[in-house]
Formats: structure tokens, C-alpha cells, sequence
């Protein structure tokens, strides 16, 4: 047993608050940072890699960047691309950004979500500690497992308020052989049209960001399939590096439209079905996931955002500054937040992982 | 088991049982007529499901007909504490829909409608009783299709891939239920419904759709469901390779993966199998082969032919002989139509077989193959294996005869050690098929007591009263201390 899991558990069994951080690259993200910081990165490291098995194990204070560069050796990635949000590499080592642990906590996914799946599809096993200081392992290392409740995947996205993940085995795809980026000028509804026709297609279509009137196009495959569906589809052939240079931005969120000024006001999520037409805000917005990703930057009215977003089948979070008074994720109806209550007490009894960080009563 | 002495017993016992009558009476206000079966020769037909070698009468089978008589139903049986049975083929082989005695099944057969087809959106809603392959029949105008394709797609529902978390032969590249599956409304024990979740692609808060689908209808009803629908391939090829060794075989699938090659299939099958297949669909099999792999390419023409032509080179560095790539479309749902029919072409040269599900990592898969001829040996029965090769998805078929005395419960005992040696070797007891009561006491071997005890929590959040198909994939303290008993005596 190794030393930073004793220390793990003693710190739980004190049963008083918590606050999980991995490499606190999402510290900005969900309700207010409450408890004792319990550091995950002492718990640290690639616990197995079979390239030929398509799956990595490794423990949750992992820096993602690290998991991610063993992945590419081998020619293989995290399809989703989750955010590293500040890695660097500095003299050959990496430093800072997110780990994997923290990933997994958050659930969030990069520019090729909407075609290669989310970060919750790729999670195959967790090892979690729970309230009590017992370690529990869920899924395992295989591709299909249905023994058992899915619990490794419910974990996923819950913002640690459920346990404390160990280790993380997740499924790892080839890396696409070959790439291509092209650019087209379209008006907003024109794009939200286009990115839907395609996405019902046959083309290799990898991701899709629009903004300022502007479709930018990843299509990810076969060379042969992306020489085809560029002659197809038309479009700005966009040139490397500046198309890596491009998605590396939107995924990191570096990109101009998420790294202006605080005074450009917070940044909403909005998650909408992709076919959802253009909403009329008083904000500007870049469209990611096909239509179904669609950020905002600006200050506006919290109730009437909600409002317009479950109205078109989807949900609004606050997820990057602004006033969290109003709720960072919209609020679940009773009957949902009565299971998750329920959940959380049978994970967490004595409420000692990330107290609030989801919803208020969590 | 339960023999037909039983039955009837039982059935004797029960007419006269006043809770019987009772629950009788108040469903009887709530559904009409035709729409609730009592009479034992009419709940025979549900006295089991794929998993014959089990089976159990209920009180009563109930087909509702829209949500409110769901619904009603529910807060019926609740209200009297009686347990519930969903069901919706009984094509599974888990034994997930077999009856609890003096309980109900509630068939969602009659919830045959598709509701929409949204094919800019590429989503589908429908209704649980809805077949799979009803799916991408109907959505096939669209240039659609729904990508999850277990054997019995013919017949198998929505409603049940969800309860089991449905594969197929090409899921390593499309997914299974859970990542096809986008939004569930369901009905909770208590009559309650919640939405989990959308036609957004994530959801504030815990992710209940994954703990929904896989939960053998332990956690709810499904009422509706959304569904993702997958662009039409433009083609497909197939090519099939024969080994004289499953180790050559399992070499070449793991060198076709490590070449950073995603199949859109890639299925194995040993020689027991593949004589029985033959001999059923006359696929033009090569009978003398240890093992044959069958590996799907689909794409566009190029696409396809580069990749074929790939995975042609290193089947053949790895040891195979013989290769024949699909000429035409037809020639190509032959090759598949063997493989898809692996289990009935099985079911006719045995009286009776069971079907294992576990998962292994590839890398095992000469080893575990080389230790089931060993135990088949030992136990004195025939095993044929059709194996999810991309996936490391492997289906020993035990064959038995259930009329010699015994040879049922060798079977079992059979199942049994493939099962722990599936978790042996790093893999799970159950890949596609679910725990239901066939593999509830190999649950033991693959989780702690702790593990377990969290799963019966997560079933509390959703059914405190453990009502909704009691008893089914997680085993209770008692399952796992006999279970052990029986281990040790073995």
C-alpha cells in the first residue's frame, strides 16, 4: 500500500470537509472551493500501457500532458481531447496543467467531442475511494464490461463530490492519420445548417468551431478519405501549423474569444442540441460540437439564459467567472436532485469530498 | 430450476392466495382486460427468457399499452410491495427477464412506435418494445443507421439493449448502447418519472444515463428513448483469414490494432464453430482451419481499400492462409450472416447449450481458448467459441444435453470456471449479456463485499424497497459466503 494512499485515507477518516485538486487547472470551475486541500498529485504515475490493447492505466495525480505524450509514442491519443488548461513543458519536464484524476472529475471534453465521444465514453474502470476510506473498483481495463452498475462512468463529471479517484483506466484510439482544416466564410445559421448536413454524412468530420461569420472544419482519418472530402467539400485549405496552432487554442482555451480580459465579462457553456437555431443574445458567442457547444462570453441576464436554454432542450452553466450566486449549473428538477442526494450519501456519508462544488446541497 | 411438478404445485398454491386476489383486482382496474394475463397457461409464455435453463411463474403479466398504464401499474405494485419484472423480447441470455415468483412482468411489448426521426439532428425517438433493427430499417431513407447490432437484432428492443447495455459485432469502432443512447425518460418504482438525459450532449449533474443503461431493469422502466443515429458507411469489405493456430490468430488481431487500424469488425471463431456455422449457412468457411478471423473495413472506396489492403498484409505476416475479401455486398453478409448466426447453428447440433459472455484482455485470448479445451475435457462436454476478437469479447458456447441426469448442472459448473478464469486473467464475468441470475454468484469472485454492498446502495437511490427485478445481478452476502462453500467442496 502505498504511502500517499494511507495518507488519503487518514485525512478522510477525519471526516472534515475536503477540497480534491489535481493540478487546480479547473479551480475556476463549478461552485466555491470548500474544505481542507487534499493534494492528488503525491499519487502519481502510468500504472499500465498495452499499446496493442488500446487501454492506459494510471493513477489520478497523472498529469494528463504526461499521459498524453506516452500515448503519442505509440501513436495513440485521448480521442475527446479533455482540456490540460496551463500545461507547459519547461526543460523537458512537464509542469503544471491538469492530471487525469481531475480530468475525469470534471468530465469535460475538447473540439472533438461531438464525432469521437466524451471523456465519460472512454472511461473504462475507476479505482475510488469513498467517504469511509474504502477503496472500490469499478469497470476494470476491459473494453466491454457490464458487470455491475456503471459506476466508474457516474463518477465521471461528478466534480469529486463522490470520491476520490485512485486510478483510471481509459480506452485509447489510434491517432488519426492523417488531418486537414479548411475555412469557409458563413453566417451563423448557414454554418449551423452546414455542420449538421455533414455531420449526417460519410466524411471524416473530426470537430467544428464558428465564429465572427467564420466555419473552421477539422476532418480526421484515412488520407485517402481526407483528400477525398476536402475536393468535396471546398472550403480554405488552412495550412500547418497554424491549423494545429488553431485547435490546440480552442481546446486549451487560449483562444482570443476565452482569454480577453475579465472585463469582457464571465463565460456561460451552453449545452444545446446541435440543430438548435441561433440565439438571439446580446453577446458574442463561438459555436463548437457541430451546434451543440455554444460559448458566450458577456454579462447576462442568469434567468432568462436558463430559461432560453432548457426551452431549446439543453442546460447553461457559468463556467468561467461572474457571480456564482445565481448557480453555476442549471438546477435539476426534485425528483433528479432526490436520487442524487441519495447517491452522494451512499458515496460520501459524511460529506467530506468537495462539499458544494456541483450543486449546494451535494 | 423449477420442473413442471412444480409449476403446478405452485400454481394450486397460488390461486388461492388472497394477495394474489387482491393485486389481481386493483390491476384490474387499471389496465384493461386483454392487458393483464393471469391464467397460468397464459403466463407460461413468460416463464423464462433466452435463459431457459431457469424459470419462475409470476402472479401476473402485465402489457400496458401508454406511460399512464405504466405507471399505474407500478404504484400498484408498489403500493401492495410486490415485485416488478420488465420485460421486453426475452431474447436475453442473462436470465435478467425471468420472473420473480409472486411478482408481475411487465411486458413493454405493445410500445412498438417509433415517435420521431429527426435525420438532421441524426436522432431517433422511440418506444422500448421497438426492435433494433426496426431502428435503422426505418431510418435508412436518410442515409441512417443505429449502430449497435447484437446477434438477435432481428428481434431484440430498445428497451432491452438498454437494460443490458447491447454490443454487437462492430462495436469496438461504433460503441455499445450506453455511447448510442442519448436520452431516457423512465419510470421509477414508485410511479415516478424522471428524464435523464438530452438531445444536448451532456447534462448537469451525476451522469444517470450511464448508471441507467446496463442496469438489467434494476433501477427503472424505460418509457422512451433517444437514440443516436450513425451516417450510412458508403461501403463496406470484408476480408476472412484462416490460422492453423487461435495463437497465430490472436497475434494478427493485436498486430492489426497496435498498426493504429480500428476495424468496423473483427470476430474470431475456433473450429467447433465454425463446422457447426457452415454446416447451417454455408458461408464457404474453411473447415480445416484452427481459427478463422473475419475483419471489416468500412469507409469510403479508398478508404476501404487502403485499409483492407493493410490489414491483408498483416494477417498474412502473422500466419494466414487463405484469404478471401468480399467481392460484393452480398458475398459480405455472407461471410457475416455465419457469424450472426453462430448460436442457433449451435443450437442444432446439441440439445441444449449456454452461452458465456466474459471479457479478457486480447493478449489472453490463446491461453484462456487453450484452458476451456482443457476444462471441456474435464467436464466431459463440447464447447465451440465465437469471440469478439476487436474487443476481447469472448462466447464459449457449453453444449449439454438437459435430459441426462447431471449434465445441466455440469454445465453450469462449466460456465462457472470459464467465468473466474475470465477475471483471472484481468477481464470481466460478463461483457454484453449482464449478470441477471445466470452469473449472480460469479459477481462474488469479481467484486468485494464492499464493491457489492455500494451496487445495492446505488439500487437504493433509485428503489429503496428493492421491488424493481429483485435479486438479479448483484448477489446478496448469503450468494457469495454459499458460493464459496461450493468452491471449496469443488
Amino acid at each position: 500500500m502505498s504511502d500517499a494512499i494511507e495518507e488519503f485515507r487518514s485525512r478522510i477518516l477525519e471526516r472534515k470537509p475536503l477540497r480534491l485538486k489535481g493540478g487546480g487547472s479547473k479551480d475556476f470551475y463549478g461552485g466555491p472551493l470548500q474544505g481542507e486541500l487534499l493534494d492528488t498529485r503525491s499519487h502519481s504515475g502510468i500504472v499500465g500501457y498495452e499499446p496493442s490493447e488500446l487501454v492506459i492505466t494510471a493513477r489520478g495525480g497523472t498529469p494528463l500532458a504526461e499521459i498524453e505524450s506516452a500515448l503519442a509514442a505509440r501513436r495513440q491519443c485521448i480521442a475527446c481531447e479533455p482540456p490540460r488548461f496551463g500545461a507547459a513543458t519547461i526543460g523537458g519536464a512537464i509542469v503544471g496543467g491538469a492530471t487525469i484524476g481531475g480530468a475525469v472529475a470534471a468530465g469535460l471534453s475538447g473540439p472533438r467531442r461531438a464525432t469521437a465521444g466524451s471523456l465519460r465514453d472512454f472511461v473504462l474502470g475507476v479505482t475510488l475511494m469513498d467517504g469511509e476510506g474504502r477503496e472500490l473498483i469499478f469497470g476494470g481495463q476491459v473494453m466491454k464490461n457490464v458487470a455491475g452498475f456503471d459506476v466508474s462512468r457516474l463518477i465521471t463529471g461528478s466534480l469529486g463530490t463522490l470520491g476520490l479517484i485512485l486510478d483510471v483506466s481509459l480506452k485509447v484510439m489510434p491517432l488519426p492519420a492523417a488531418e486537414a482544416t479548411l475555412r469557409f466564410e458563413l453566417p451563423q445559421d448557414q454554418a449551423l445548417d452546414t455542420m449538421n448536413r455533414w455531420a449526417g454524412q460519410p466524411v471524416p468530420l473530426a470537430a467544428t468551431c464558428w465564429q465572427g461569420d467564420v466555419l473552421t472544419l477539422r476532418l480526421c482519418g484515412a488520407q485517402a478519405a481526407i483528400t477525398a472530402a476536402c475536393k468535396s467539400l471546398g472550403g480554405e485549405l488552412v495550412a500547418e501549423p497554424e491549423a494545429a496552432g488553431f485547435w490546440t487554442a480552442l481546446r486549451e482555451q487560449t483562444a482570443q474569444f476565452f482569454a480577453g480580459p475579465d472585463t469582457h465579462g464571465p463565460l456561460w457553456r451552453l449545452s444545446l442540441p446541435s440543430v438548435t437555431p441561433p440565439l438571439d443574445l446580446p453577446a458574442p458567442q463561438l459555436i463548437e460540437w457541430g451546434g451543440a457547444q455554444r460559448w458566450l462570453r458577456g454579462a447576462v441576464d442568469v434567468a432568462s439564459l436558463r430559461e432560453m436554454a432548457a426551452k431549446a432542450g439543453g442546460h447553461a452553466t457559468l463556467f468561467r467567472g461572474g457571480d456564482k450566486a445565481g448557480g453555476v449549473f442549471s438546477p435539476l428538477p426534485p425528483s433528479l436532485m432526490e436520487v442524487h442526494r441519495r447517491l452522494k450519501q451512499s458515496f460520501d456519508p459524511y460529506g467530506v469530498f468537495n462539499p458544494g462544488r456541483l450543486y449546494p446541497e451535494l | 430450476m423449477t420442473s413442471q411438478h412444480d409449476y403446478a404445485a405452485a400454481a394450486a398454491r397460488d390461486a388461492t392466495n388472497p394477495d394474489r386476489e387482491a393485486l389481481l383486482a386493483e390491476l384490474a382496474r387499471v389496465l384493461p382486460a386483454a392487458a393483464l394475463l393471469s391464467a397460468t397457461e397464459d403466463l407460461k409464455p413468460y416463464e423464462c427468457d433466452g435463459l431457459t435453463a431457469y424459470s419462475a411463474l409470476p402472479w401476473a403479466v402485465a402489457l400496458p399499452q401508454n406511460d399512464a398504464q405504466v405507471v399505474a401499474v407500478l404504484k400498484v405494485c408498489y403500493a401492495r410491495q410486490v415485485p416488478v419484472v420488465a420485460r421486453g423480447a426475452g431474447t436475453g441470455l442473462s436470465g435478467g427477464a425471468t420472473p420473480v415468483v409472486q411478482g408481475v412482468v411487465l411486458s413493454l411489448a405493445k410500445f412498438m412506435r417509433i415517435l420521431e426521426i429527426d435525420p438532421l439532428a441524426r436522432l431517433a425517438r422511440v418506444q422500448p418494445g421497438v426492435r433494433n433493427l426496426a431502428i435503422s430499417e426505418a431510418v435508412a431513407p436518410h442515409g441512417l443507421y443505429y449502430a449497435p447490432d447484437p446477434s438477435s437484432q432481428i428481434a431484440c428492443t430498445i428497451g432491452g439493449n438498454v437494460a443490458e447495455n447491447s454490443g454487437g459485432v462492430h462495436c469496438l469502432k461504433y460503441g455499445l448502447t450506453l455511447h448510442n443512447v442519448v436520452r431516457l425518460r423512465v419510470a421509477l418504482m414508485n410511479g415516478e418519472v424522471i428524464e435523464v438525459g438530452s438531445h444536448a450532449l451532456d447534462d448537469p449533474g451525476y451522469d444517470l444515463l450511464a448508471l441507467l443503461i446496463g442496469s438489467e431493469g434494476m433501477l427503472g422502466v424505460v418509457l422512451e428513448a433517444t437514440v443516436k443515429l450513425t451516417p450510412t458507411p458508403r461501403t463496406a469489405q470484408v476480408v476472412m483469414a484462416s490460422f492453423d493456430s487461435v495463437v497465430d490468430a490472436g497475434d494478427a488481431v493485436a498486430a492489426i490494432i497496435a498498426a493504429g487500424i480500428i476495424p468496423a469488425g473483427l470476430e474470431m471463431m475456433d473450429k467447433l464453430a465454425t463446422a457447426a456455422v457452415e454446416d447451417f449457412v454455408h458461408a464457404g468457411y474453411d473447415l480445416t482451419a484452427a481459427a478463422i478471423l473475419l475483419a471489416e473495413s468500412d469507409g469510403t472506396a479508398e478508404e476501404v481499400a487502403e485499409e483492407i489492403a493493410a490489414m491483408s498484409v498483416l494477417l498474412e505476416k502473422n500466419g494466414a492462409r487463405n484469404l478471401r475479401i468480399s467481392q460484393s455486398e452480398a458475398e459480405r453478409l455472407k461471410y457475416w450472416a455465419g457469424r450472426k448466426a453462430a448460436f442457433p447453428a449451435v443450437g442444432r447440433i446439441t440439445p441444449d447449450y449456454m452461452c458465456m459472455d466474459g471479457t479478457i484482455p486480447r493478449k489472453h485470448v490463446a491461453h484462456v481458448l487453450t484452458r476451456i479445451a482443457e476444462l471441456s475435457a474435464e467436464f466431459h462436454l463440447r464447447c465451440a467459441n465465437v469471440f469478439h476478437a476487436g474487443d476481447g469479447n469472448l462466447h464459449p458456447l457449453i453444449m449439454f444435453d438437459a435430459r441426462n441426469p447431471g449434465e445441466t448442472e455440469r454445465a453450469i459448473a462449466f460456465g462457472a470456471k470459464i467465468l473466474e478464469l475470465s477475471v483471472d486473467v484481468g477481464g470481466t464475468i460478463t461483457g454484453e449479456h449482464g449478470v441477471g441470475i445466470e452469473k449472480v454468484r460469479q459477481m462474488c469472485v469479481q467484486f468485494s463485499r464492499e464493491e457489492l454492498d455500494k451496487f445495492h446502495a446505488v439500487k437504493a437511490a433509485f428503489d429503496p424497497l428493492t421491488l424493481l427485478n429483485p435479486g438479479k445481478a448483484v448477489p446478496y452476502p448469503r450468494h457469495c459466503s454459499e458460493y464459496r462453500l461450493i468452491g471449496s467442496a469443488r
